[in-house]
């Protein structure tokens, strides 16, 4: 197996706020291999996008991270210092955002955007630059780039600024870019038109990709494994496949089930009952427990840690220290039979 | 269906082009503004042209001479012809006023990028110098440091940028205050630039707008005070010709001469109203989209 190009373990982020300490991120361990796409799903305030930015340490004034560690590409992140943590920055790792009309400067040209990274950070000239930029914007699938280098963001329509966005991801020719919630803002179709360019730059530049969203649909076309988050924790990691047909975490399974599905009408969209915990007080044991339909004493009490599941689904082989050698399939529940089970009974993915 | 997105997406993009070309000049303000200043600029840089004697030539045989064909606006008191000297007045005024808005300008620009972005100790102390400054009345401080200084246009210069630097620290402060936070500034830092040149690059242009604007108004305050110095007889220094002396000179003479202070007047409020217009109409034409 090649050496992951980026490893997370046990990472932890929290917010010193004026009620106490929140811990948006508790223990959030995966890895992505180069040429790999990973998901991070869950809904909103899961620590998916805290768990992303720190990856190269762009948090909020208020956060920090406290605990675990990331290496991206041999690099200790933790341990780096800020001067080595800005080299990464770009060259090898580098981002693509949620809303790319605040993303992208409103007072530069996009052309001139995409350029400064080769520009700065590569050293080419002017010129060459320029030249880049141009290539770039070719290359994500921009109509006559030449004009188009000229406009400011406002001037280009949504579908626009994320070509923009993505191109200027890809300027200094990273290894790996982080996806927050990239498509969130487009419409249904040009969100389908940037998730085939994302799929098609993985496949042919080799790109490994990181992509957080709440959308399910968008992680199966995208991605080939899954971590799910939920209240800054991890709770089941595998391949997409695996996770989608035979979720083992009962918070999987409500995800899954309260997708709409177009070929049989049910009267009413299933949901998950009550709502995320409060991060500053987070339940005992299971924090999903309150929520969960197949909640047993024994959820309650200690914290659970993540369950490996060996590749056949056989033999579940805890893991004390809860971090390592979660690479294939893994779960935060003690009843995931349970959750198979249900889901054997009554197919969640009908398409996948 | 992509076709189309496009095609309208194209049409969006010329309307938006076409449309910026043509915004300056409908901006009533913005354009009463430029012509009002840009013909008191033309009347400065023109003088000796459009006049006929030198502004500080004395006739002693046509003292206080009223409107003729040789003197268009009179004599003063020594004999010296009104119009050359309002002309030439406005080259003096005009000079200073425009080079002490520069300093405090830049100065107070950079030091509000930088405490606005890196906050901490650096934004106390700015926060502290700022308020120092502004706990004297503005006026009151630029006249004693000229006086302190000595008379004359190079203690006007630093007497107003020691003053003046505090509102664009302000200014920018705040406004930087609000863009650090939005995602282009994060997009930059994740692209691994450096923090002079998302200051410069990135913030600045964002940024920079209100202190424009301000600084249209802050012409019409300095040659307000370059007016009050000179009045006061701390400001440009005796012959060359300036608002401020012409009207402090004329002031004597108010009961049967009136127009000899009156006219340099009218011409300071002509020029604020041509700024403030100015700055009304960059207001409009500079807000970002």
């Amino acid at each position: 197996m090649t050496e992951p190009l980026l490893r997370v373990e046990g990472l932890r982020v929290e917010f010193n706020l004026a009620r106490g300490v929140l811990r948006a991120v508790d223990g959030a361990s995966f890895e992505v291999r180069p040429g790999e796409a990973l998901g991070i799903v869950g809904e909103s305030g899961s620590g998916k996008t805290m768990a992303l930015r720190a990856l190269v340490r762009l948090l909020p004034p208020a956060a920090s991270v406290t605990g675990g560690t990331v290496e991206i590409d041999g690099v200790d992140v933790t341990a780096a210092s800020e001067g080595q943590r800005r080299e990464l920055r770009g060259r090898t790792v580098s981002m693509i955002f949620q809303e790319p009309m605040t993303a992208l400067n409103p007072v530069m040209r996009v052309g001139e955007q995409i350029a400064e990274t080769p520009l700065v950070r590569l050293g080419l000239s002017r010129r060459a630059a320029r030249g880049r930029a141009l290539e770039l914007m070719s290359l994500v699938g921009i109509p006559d780039p030449k004009r188009r280098s000229r406009a400011y963001p406002h001037e280009l329509s949504g579908g626009l600024r994320q070509r923009v966005m993505i191109a200027i991801a890809l300027s200094a020719d990273p290894k790996l870019i982080l996806c927050d919630e990239p498509t969130t803002a487009l419409d249904v179709t040009i969100q389908d038109q940037i998730l085939k360019l994302l799929g098609a730059l993985q496949r042919d530049l080799g790109v490994s990709l990181v992509f957080v969203s709440h959308d399910l649909a968008v992680i199966a076309q995208t991605c080939t494994r899954v971590a799910v988050m939920y209240a800054g924790q991890v709770v089941e990691t595998g391949t997409v496949d695996a996770v989608f047909h035979e979720p083992r975490h009962p918070y999987t399974l409500g995800l899954l089930r309260s997708v709409p599905d177009f070929d049989s009408v049910r009267d009413r969209l299933s949901s998950i009952p009550g709502a995320p915990p409060d991060l500053a007080l987070p339940p005992a044991g299971c924090r999903f427990h309150p929520r969960c339909p197949f909640v047993q004493d024994d959820c309650v009490g200690a914290p659970i840690p993540l369950i490996d599941l060996r590749a056949d689904g056989t033999e579940p082989v805890s893991d004390p220290t809860g971090v390592r050698h979660l690479s294939e399939r893994a779960t935060r529940c003690l009843y995931h039979e349970r959750c198979a089970e249900d889901a054997r009974r009554e197919p969640v993915v009908a398409r996948a | 269906m992509a076709v189309a997105a496009e095609l309208v997406a194209e049409a969006q993009f010329v309307e938006h082009r076409r449309g910026f070309r043509r915004r300056w000049y409908r901006t009533p303000s913005f354009v009463a503004g430029v012509t009002i200043l840009g013909l008191i600029v033309l009347a400065a840089l023109a003088a000796p042209l459009i006049t006929q004697h030198n502004p500080t030539d004395q006739d002693l045989l046509h003292t206080l001479a009223g409107p003729s064909r040789s003197h268009w606006l009179g004599t003063d008191e020594l004999g010296r012809d009104v119009w050359s000297r309002l002309a030439y007045g406005a080259r003096t005024d005009l000079r200073v006023a425009f080079l002490a808005v520069v300093f405090p300008f830049t100065i107070g620009t950079v030091l509000g990028l930088v405490s606005g972005y890196y906050g901490g100790w650096i934004d106390t102390t700015t926060n502290w110098l700022v308020n120092v400054v502004v706990a004297f009345p503005f006026y009151i401080l630029i006249i004693a440091l000229v006086f302190a200084l000595g008379p004359g246009t190079r203690s006007i210069y630093i007497a107003i940028t020691l003053v003046g630097w505090v509102s664009y620290t302000r200014i920018i402060r705040g406004e930087v205050l609000v863009a650090k936070r939005r995602e282009y500034v994060l997009a930059a830092r994740a692209a691994g630039l450096s923090d002079r040149r998302i200051l410069f690059r990135h913030l600045l242009p964002n940024v920079v707008t209100q202190a424009i604007v301000f600084a249209c108004s802050d012409v019409v305050l300095d040659i307000l005070a370059i007016v009050t110095l000179g009045y006061l007889g701390l400001g440009v220094q005796p012959p060359t010709p300036d608002w401020g002396r012409m009207i402090a000179d004329g002031q004597t003479f108010l009961t049967t001469h009136w127009e000899l202070s009156t006219i340099p007047g009218i011409a300071i409020v002509i020029t604020a109203l041509g700024l403030s217009l100015l700055a009304d109409g960059l207001a409009d034409l500079l807000r970002p989209e």
